[in-house]
């Protein structure tokens, strides 16, 4: 329903809803070149199309402290001039040939990619071998990017209440990691970004070795290694890569909870966020196990949350629960519940506690979790027909330290997972010192707008 | 969560850019009923998309009742035939189907996509969900409380407070100058008897377009066609007439307390019909459609850092063809970005484009064929746009040959004709430095 897509897509800043595993694996090829480059081959060759991505393991998580944004703000810089290309003539040839390019930072990789006709994929790792190790840009460039990424931040944070509530949410869940710093910085930080701190970063982290190449659509995967050999082979590895280690968590024991006030906000809600296990190399079960919990609870239109809130009690327009698992650290399992008007933040957060509390004595319901693995069944089906997000989902999952393995067993184990796996899991995922509580919600005094 | 580059959020309704793909071999099936559908057969996947949809859309709102259509769109799947809101929602889980009901101006779509194995519960379950809705209160007010929800949402949101500023200003008294979600008033007052009207005002058989791609052969879809979409009615409310674009040139300035002004701006458009309209296309992909290599892109963002994204982009809708842009920028920087957007579109007006520009738009245009096709739900959707706009069904092996005929001299004649510099008119919604409303005519 358009209605109830709306009031998700506002929640989709702060909280992704999981992705459902599919594997093809039979259309799957991964093999690593000489020089440390790990190489994933999707085929399909339905439309004569290619879609050609390079992630790096380097995102914003692994910023030096102070220089919040620069993972983001290289990506930008990234289509600058080479020593062979001029300021933004990477993507004029890729539009010239019929294409289209783009990028994207998280806080574990940065991944770009383009979309093209499949005989255009050399051109393509031509150009992105290059400016893997060739970028050349002036402080002019830095000045303007700057200030583009500054009206970034305004568009997608600023302007948004719920940006900045999600924004303080994370912040507070993580009191030592750096997750609780937002992705395309803080603006104090950003407004600081020179030339050396985004070199600082390329050259630490723009590496082979620290790359995964992903190929999807009509091409064959000899093909492809014959071209990664050629392009990305000559490129040589990064031996002082540094390991990916973050500042940890400590033990978490305190609930946090925390009022975030602005007049531009239209609808008043509760979130609640707790500290998760993530998928782990070869040990995936638990985070399985958390994926169908927050499906069971609050995934659609018969999980429990919206019974019991949204057709039972009334008390929500809106509930819902997710997990994100692809994550190299420690993730979240967030709950938020919108009121029903009359319904205050208060009285919300209390209906949702009583919920998740009766729900721990209810326990799973059978018949719902079978629909639901019905349903992860058939999304392996539908999966074959958009082989570009079967590549993302390998691209995000090596970069977190997963493995092809790991992806393709991901559909079985969550088929495995048990009632009592799930509950086990709400167990361990639902506690409140872990946990942060936030209000979004309106000035005291309101403003005359 | 994700940065990105950029966001190409404004280039969706966009233009109907129809792509080109040889192997696309659409097929017309009859069902025996006499229901007309675009057949695509790739059966490699055990499963089928189906686009269904019904011109009119909440353009067919009764005086009075605005936001009755989109109401009733979001209560289709909240109850029908035998089964209540839950109960249905479980069903379908249960199928593992996918149905989408969406509603605009100009169409109500609802979309399918089901597994082969469970093919005809699916059809079944979709049938009542079109024919047999229920229309419950007790989901009637649930939904209303969502859709009030969104409402006061936009209220709060400076695009949306500029698209609606636009939109009265542009569109007089036609349904296309009112949001078609309704007000606050006018949905608190809609009644169950005012959904049921709004239901029988768009389901007929002389407005439905129908395309499917996938898991099917011909001799299963005419019968599956009659079962799903043979009990509507021939015929429902009359549609609305063309609309006369009212706005001229100018400023307006809505006051809201944001850092980031955000402005939309226009002008009368093309027509898709119209024999100029390739030309036209070629035109704003050079002006400003598209990603980085625009020329409003180029000039207000990557040259002066004044943004993260300005776009423009046609909008050839069944009853007025506009010609739109969208640019945020602090309220600080505001006024530059809108003075340098006049300047592009006074020069490209005067002077048309370059060959280097034209030939790079071109094999933009034609060469981004393959990659709209990936998936059977998009060709379902394109094939029921192409028999929307009244296409012929080989026109997919034709449409890059139109966007090659165009000349630098069609460009050049058409940039002076449709390009108006004084009569473009920027709603800006934020604080914007130096920047006024001009009396709007």
């Amino acid at each position: 329903m358009p209605v109830l897509r709306a009031v998700l897509a506002a929640f989709s800043l702060s909280i992704s809803l999981p992705a459902f595993a599919a594997g093809i694996d039979d259309a799957v090829t991964s093999f690593t070149l000489d020089n440390g480059m790990q190489v994933v081959v999707v085929e399909d060759s339905r439309a004569p199309v290619v879609q050609h991505m390079v992630w790096y393991r380097a995102g914003s998580a692994d910023e030096p402290v102070g220089s919040s944004g620069v993972a983001h703000f290289l990506e930008h810089l990234l289509f600058k001039a080479t020593d062979t290309l001029k300021d933004g003539e990477f993507s004029s040839v890729v539009a010239a040939n019929g294409g289209r390019d783009n990028a994207f930072t998280s806080y574990d990789y940065t991944a770009y990619f383009q979309r093209v006709a499949a005989d255009r994929l050399e051109l393509m790792m031509r150009m992105e071998a290059d400016r893997m190790r060739n970028i050349k840009f002036t402080d002019e460039n830095v000045a303007t990017e700057r200030d583009v990424i500054l009206e970034e931040r305004n568009q997608r944070t600023d302007s948004n209440p719920r940006a900045l509530f999600g924004e303080q949410m994370n912040a507070a869940q993580y009191l030592n990691h750096r997750y609780g710093v937002p992705i395309i910085g803080w603006r104090h930080e950003m407004e600081e970004l020179d030339r050396d701190d985004a070199l600082g970063f390329y050259n630490t982290h723009y590496f082979p070795n620290n790359a995964i190449l992903v190929v999807s659509g009509d091409v064959r995967p000899d093909e492809v290694k014959a071209l990664a050999e050629t392009y990305y082979g000559v490129i040589p590895a990064n031996p002082d890569l540094p390991e990916r280690i973050r500042s940890a968590e400590p033990p978490q024991t305190t609930e946090r909870r925390l009022i975030y006030r602005d007049a531009r906000v239209a609808q008043e809600y509760v979130s609640r966020s707790y500290l998760a296990q993530e998928r782990d190399p070869g040990d995936q079960k638990e985070a399985a196990a958390l994926t169908l919990l927050a499906e069971v609870l609050g995934g659609g239109q018969t999980s429990y949350l919206t019974e019991k809130l949204q057709f039972e009690s009334q008390k929500a327009v809106f509930s819902g629960a997710f997990y994100r698992g692809v994550s190299l650290d420690d993730t979240t399992f967030d709950v938020v519940i919108v009121p029903t008007p009359g319904v205050s933040l208060e009285e919300a957060e209390a209906a949702m506690d009583e919920t998740l509390a009766q729900f721990m004595e209810d326990g799973v319901d059978a018949e719902q979790l079978e629909r639901i693995k019905y349903q992860l069944r058939a999304s392996q089906i539908f999966a074959q027909d958009n082989v570009d997000g079967v590549a993302r989902r390998y691209g995000a999952a090596l970069s977190v330290g997963l493995s092809v393995e790991d992806v393709q067993t991901w559909p079985d184990i969550l088929q495995a997972v048990t009632p009592e796996d799930i509950m086990a899991a709400a167990k361990t995922v639902l506690k409140r010192e872990a946990s942060v509580t936030g209000w979004l919600t309106r000035p005291i005094t309101p403003e005359v707008n | 969560m994700l940065m990105t580059r950029f966001v190409a959020a404004f280039a969706v309704a966009v233009a109907l850019a129809l792509p080109a793909r040889a192997e696309v071999k659409i097929q017309e099936v009859v069902s025996p009923g006499g229901i007309t559908a675009w057949l695509v057969q790739e059966p490699s996947i055990p499963f089928m998309a189906l686009e269904v949809r019904f011109r009119g859309g909440a353009s067919l709102d009764a005086p009075g009742k605005r936001g009755a259509i989109n109401l009733m769109t979001g209560l289709l799947e909240e109850g029908a035939g035998d089964l209540d809101a839950r109960e249905f929602a479980r069903e379908l889980e249960g199928l593992a189907a996918t149905f989408g009901y969406d509603v605009g101006d100009d169409a109500l779509s609802v979309s399918g996509r089901f597994l082969t194995e469970n093919r005809d519960e699916a059809v079944e379950l979709l049938r009542t969900s079109i024919i047999e809705p229920r229309f419950d209160q007790s989901a009637l007010e649930r939904v209303r409380e969502q859709v009030l929800t969104g409402l006061r949402s936009d209220m709060k949101d400076p695009a949306e407070i500029a698209r609606a500023a636009f939109d009265k200003m542009a569109f007089g008294d036609h349904p296309y100058a009112t949001d078609y979600k309704g007000t606050l008033e006018s949905v608190a007052a809609l009644t169950r008897d005012d959904i049921i009207s709004a239901h029988s005002a768009v389901f007929a058989k002389d407005r439905l377009y129908v395309g499917a791609v996938g898991d099917i052969t011909p001799e299963e879809l005419g019968p599956l066609l009659d079962t799903l979409l043979g009990a509507l009615p021939d015929t429902g409310a009359p549609q609305p007439g063309p609309a006369d674009i009212t706005i001229s040139g100018g400023n307006t300035v809505v006051d809201f307390d944001t850092p980031q002004s955000v402005a939309i701006f226009g002008q009368v458009g093309i027509e898709q019909d119209d024999p100029d309209f390739f030309a036209a296309r070629v035109l704003n992909q050079v002006l400003g459609a598209g990603g980085f290599e625009s020329r409003l892109m180029t000039e207000v963002r990557e040259k002066r850092g004044l943004t993260y994204g300005v776009y423009s982009f046609l909008v050839p809708r069944d009853h007025a063809a506009t010609l739109q842009g969208q640019v945020a920028s602090a309220n600080d920087r505001v006024a530059e970005a809108v003075a340098v957007i006049r300047d592009e579109w006074a020069r490209a007006a005067s002077e048309g484009v370059t060959q280097a520009e034209l030939d790079a738009a071109k094999t933009y245009v034609t060469g981004a064929y393959p990659l709209r096709f990936d998936g059977n739900a998009p060709i379902a959707r394109i094939m029921v746009g192409m028999q929307m706009l009244g296409l012929p069904i080989d026109y997919i092996a034709t449409r890059n040959e139109k966007v090659e005929a165009v000349t630098l001299e069609d460009v050049k004649r058409v940039a002076a004709e449709l390009l108006d510099p004084e009569a473009l008119h920027f709603v800006v919604v934020g604080r914007p430095d130096g920047l006024e409303s001009t009396p709007a005519n």
